[in-house]
């Protein structure tokens, strides 16, 4: 075996032992990799309890209110299967809307309310001018109302 | 080809008739001498250059003056046409400058190595800037210059895998050893970067799944898109420019008492 052939399978061999040990790292993490939680999740209770945590999901549609004051807003966050209310004091980000992605961070309450410190909002990967948005909206909308 | 190298390491002219030894690859072993390769970088990295500059403003034009506003975004969307293009090359890089590295360790040539050294700080580059339009970006989509999702966090590995490698670099006195030491942590690198493509796949992240990709239809409007690519392609011609440039540097001071160099000097 030439020498140049004998380094060619040590550094193979070694990127495969590599590989493997992170992949098996990766598998053993790969609950405390989530940056958060579903509300399916959350009813299941597979979320911390005690401590803060992150919930996504989207912002139900005609949920939002905002308290007399104009600093508290409440919320409702869904994954279309379960629903976990959410009350937040503090300036939103400007992509938050109802119907469109949200991740908070806070702590359940003993009445199931999620107390947020802090509301990102997620966004999706779609990008399309305004008009190619509005002829999508009227195209659901029209769906929508040709299904029943 | 290497009748001029007198004052090559033994080591040095070992390797160059260990390549010009096996017959049926000759052209291709041809440049990879660095003393053959010098003069082809000289010649190619201008027409990469200019590409890069035409390609560049024809994309910040497409970008900033021709497409259309986002539905959801605004104008703040606007960064993708440098974000996007900037964290494909990062990745890209990497995997380029790890297999030049590979290639290096493997079979003991040393202008792979100086390849690897040439891509790193470019490869570094693009790696700061899709952190920092990244964080402009996230500001005022998500509402946080920063957050610790697997995404963002695996990127930043990145950025420190490629000082890593140049430090390390820096770090050992004869080149030869130091292209070995810094070849293994290039390796050992490469396991990050389909866990920085697919982590928005694998996990929840606050990060957005990708807008393009080989196997969907791109989920953006056809002119972005165009933007996107030919920015992409401007930072292709920028990348290889700076590398044949720097490798340029790299193999000057590392053949520097060899004949030909001295040569070039007195010319």
């Amino acid at each position: 075996m030439k020498s140049r052939h004998k380094r060619l399978v040590l550094v193979g061999g070694g990127l495969v032992a590599v590989i493997a040990a992170v992949a098996l790292v990766l598998s053993a993490f790969r609950q405390n990799l989530v940056f958060f939680f579903t509300p399916t999740q959350v009813v299941a209770k597979e979320a911390p309890t005690g401590r803060s945590f992150r919930i996504g999901g989207l912002v139900e549609t005609g949920s939002v209110q905002r308290d007399a004051g104009g600093v508290t807003v409440r919320f409702v966050v869904t994954d279309t299967a379960h629903e976990i209310p959410v009350v937040f004091s503090g300036p939103l980000p400007d992509l938050f809307r109802e119907g469109k992605g949200v991740v908070a961070d806070g702590k359940l309450d003993t009445e199931g309310v999620f107390r947020a410190s802090q509301v990102l909002a997620k966004h999706d990967e779609n990008y399309m001018p305004p008009e190619a948005q509005h002829a999508v909206d009227q195209a659901q909308k029209a769906a929508q109302t040709v299904k029943p | 080809m290497n009748g001029a190298a007198g004052g090559r390491s033994a080591l040095a002219d070992h390797n160059n008739d260990g390549l010009s030894m096996s017959g049926q690859g000759k052209l291709l072993y041809r440049f990879a001498s660095p003393q053959a390769f010098y003069p082809l970088a000289g010649a190619l990295w201008p027409w990469f250059a200019a590409a890069a500059m035409v390609l560049g403003m024809a994309g910040l034009y497409i970008g900033f003056l021709v497409a259309p506003t986002d539905a959801q975004q605004g104008d703040a969307y606007r960064i993708i046409f440098i974000h996007v293009p900037a964290a494909w090359m990062s990745m890209f890089i990497y995997i380029i400058m790890a297999a030049w590295a590979g290639l290096g360790l493997v079979l003991n040539t040393r202008l792979s190595s100086m390849m690897a050294s040439a891509l790193a700080p470019t490869g570094a580059m693009f790696t700061f800037v899709a952190l920092w339009t990244g964080a402009l970006w996230g500001k005022p989509t998500w509402g946080a210059w920063w957050v610790w999702d697997a995404r963002l966090t695996s990127e930043l590995l990145l950025l420190f895998l490629y000082l890593g490698f140049m430090a390390l670099h820096g770090a050992i006195d004869d080149p030869r050893r130091a292209d070995k030491a810094a070849a293994v942590i290039a390796l050992v690198g490469v396991v990050n970067v389909p866990i920085i493509y697919f982590s928005v796949q694998w996990w929840n992240t606050l990060h957005q799944g990708a807008s393009v990709s080989m196997t969907a239809a791109p989920k953006m409007a056809r002119i972005m898109l165009w933007g996107m690519l030919v920015m992409a392609l401007s930072f292709w011609g920028y990348a290889i420019a700076a590398t044949l440039v720097r490798v340029r540097s790299i193999i000057l001071e590392r053949e520097r008492h060899s004949e030909w160099v001295a040569r070039l000097r007195a010319a």
